[in-house]
């Protein structure tokens, strides 16, 4: 890390820890917990889509067995959900090791199409398996917690913690293993790197990460259901279209872009009444046609320095 | 047994009327080499305009088709050339890039449709829509036995342009090798705008036949485009009568499923289907026949 980066990475600490301090609203910290929930699981789904390339269309599933692991601890057993923000992501997972096995036999649009696949395998199963999940009726845990704010610290934890594995892993040695898998898996093959074992070291910590952002979303919301927690557009699409937006492969993308999403999804909202997600589709072609590497991964292209400059500090905002 | 046998006709049948919508997928697929998300919505799209046909001009939906696949043609031309042939001139890290403008065009024709036609569910009632023919004990709905008649007929009717035609030919060359085809004098991004056009046309296609069995609301694309991959991987890719027998599969396993499992479980017996197929035998059952 460059000394400049590293003030950047302070100040903006300093800026996420100070905002509670300024905005006190309920509904701006509402706003400000979910920009930081999507911000985690995009940075975890950056980590296998954007460094290894592996495009999951199936991140729901990960989302969703870490959120319902905190809910049926408390709907079986009584224990407080708090405890799911450790055996969410662990079972997240545990959950990946065999997804990954199956599905990373298969390449780029196909690996795409399995996961599409999984995700809503598992969230037709839990929806069937009433026994255990409730089914479609859902479970609704009481919050022991009402302030907003400890909501808020817990999830920034969340975020610097995922933001810090990210940035380690990316920077060793797999890290440099995974981005020569995206540029030609043959050549990196050939070179002697066992691509499926790196594929597994990318996707165990993007589950375990994104299932943590599932136990927090229970916590939170305290109220999750299959077809919420393993939406296949409202999860799985809508974490990748955050990666896309905020910049591919870079460590502050997903965080700028989930600000920008969520942000500009609510001021649609709020704006344009029913229409707001033809916009919102508008707006998706539009950044796709135009800014295909995100405003980060596009800024860098242009001028390096004033990206990291803007991606520091409206990763802050 | 009777059970068995209503259970396996009904799924020929309505296999028959996804396949023709698969078969849109896999020529554009075939052609394009890209994962069309948004076709489904395209399906829902092309039943609206039969639907319309039908409840303001009174018109037959099978004759409301007709209707509905040259609307269809022109939407598939225009977002060909204007978004995905475009798409291929802008330099991007990661590849599935199109999949996700095809995601986008989802969004804006599903929620287009949305605001026009709100969220309620509509549904087409014919004289003829809960008509039943009997085969020995077994019940057959008379649409279904319809719809499955257009839709052979339709995939035949497509073979033949494909198999006889200059222009068929010119999008089978454009599908087996692009640059090739280019070098042969094929004018590729018009050949690419008809080719999508052409599969838009067929889910409009579909989408009517199926339209007098269907509630209709604006999120019923989803099924169908998860219907359509699970049939366009289980046929291999790019061929014709390949999703043709591999929608029968799957609206057999489909009312299989249905029957002897449970209704909730019905979708989940296509997706595993379809992860298997995709593991063991990458190139459908065309590869089978093949060998």
């Amino acid at each position: 890390m460059t000394k400049r980066n590293l003030l950047m990475t302070i100040a903006f600490i300093l800026v996420a820890v100070l905002i509670p301090v300024f905005i006190k609203a309920p509904y701006q910290m509402h706003i400000l917990i979910l920009v930081i929930i999507w911000a985690i699981i995009g940075t975890s789904w950056n980590l296998l889509g954007g460094y290894a390339g592996q495009v999951s269309f199936g991140h729901a599933a990960f989302f969703g067995v870490g959120a319902y692991a905190a809910g049926l601890l408390t709907f079986h057993y009584g224990i407080s959900p708090w405890w799911g923000m450790l055996l969410g992501p662990v079972a997240a997972a545990v959950v990946s090791l065999p997804i990954g096995v199956i599905c990373f036999r298969l390449r780029g649009p196909y690996f795409a199409l399995a996961m599409l696949a999984l995700g809503e395998i598992f969230r037709i199963v839990f929806l069937n398996i009433e026994a255990v999940t409730n089914g479609a009726k859902g479970i609704l845990i009481m919050p022991e917690i009402t302030s907003k704010m400890i909501y808020y610290y817990i999830a920034l934890g969340a975020l610097g913690l995922t933001l810090a594995v990210t940035y380690l892993i990316v920077n060793s040695k797999i890290g440099y293993y995974l981005v020569s898998i995206r540029e030609d898996q043959d050549a990196a093959t050939s070179l002697g790197i066992p691509t499926t074992l790196y594929k597994n070291l990318a996707l165990i910590p993007s589950a375990f990460f994104t299932g943590l952002a599932g136990a927090f979303y229970t916590n939170y919301v305290a109220f999750i259901d299959p077809n919420i927690v393993f939406n296949l557009t409202n999860v799985s699409v809508m974490v990748i279209l955050v990666v896309m937006l905020g910049g591919v492969a870079t460590t502050w993308g997903p965080t700028v872009g989930a600000g920008i999403y969520i942000l500009l999804g609510e001021v649609f909202r709020t704006t344009l009444g029913s229409a707001n997600v033809l916009i919102f589709g508008v707006l998706v072609c539009v950044i796709i046609l135009f800014v295909p590497n995100g405003i980060v991964g596009e800024l860098s292209m242009l001028k390096q320095l004033v990206s990291r400059r803007k991606a520091s500090v409206s990763g802050g905002i | 047994m009777e059970l068995f046998g209503q259970t396996v006709i009904c799924g020929i049948l309505l296999g028959g009327m996804y396949s023709l919508i698969a078969i849109g997928m896999t020529l554009i697929m075939g052609v394009m080499k890209i994962i069309n998300l948004a076709h489904g919505a395209l399906v829902m799209v092309g039943m609206y305009v039969t639907y319309l046909c039908f409840t303001y001009l009174g018109i037959d939906p099978y004759i409301g088709m007709f209707i509905a696949m040259p609307v269809l043609f022109f939407i598939g031309c225009l977002i060909q050339k204007y978004m995905i042939n475009r798409l291929v001139e802008v330099e991007s890290i990661l590849p599935e890039n199109q999949v996700l403008l095809t995601v986008g065009i989802m969004l804006v024709l599903t929620e287009g449709i949305r605001v026009f036609f709100k969220s309620d569910y509509r549904s087409v009632i014919t004289t003829y829509s809960s008509n039943t023919v009997f085969v020995g004990d077994m019940s057959i709905n008379v649409a279904m036995l319809i719809g499955f008649f257009f839709a052979m007929l339709f995939t035949s009717l497509l073979h033949l342009f494909l198999t006889k035609t200059d222009l068929g030919k010119s999008i089978r060359a454009t599908s087996q090798d692009r640059d090739a085809a280019v070098y042969m004098g094929v004018n590729s991004s018009k050949i690419t705008m008809i080719t999508f056009g052409i599969g838009s046309a067929l889910a409009a296609a579909g989408g009517s036949l199926l339209l007098p069995l269907f509630y209709l609301f604006p999120d019923i694309g989803h099924l169908f485009t998860a219907k359509a991959f699970i049939i366009t991987i289980l046929g291999g890719m790019g061929s014709t009568m390949g999703a043709a027998i591999g929608g029968m599969i799957l609206g057999i396993a489909e009312s299989l499923g249905a029957t002897y499992i449970s209704m909730g479980y019905k979708d989940v017996v296509g997706l595993v289907i379809f992860i298997l197929v995709l593991l063991f035998l990458p190139g459908g059952f065309r590869s089978l026949v093949k060998r």
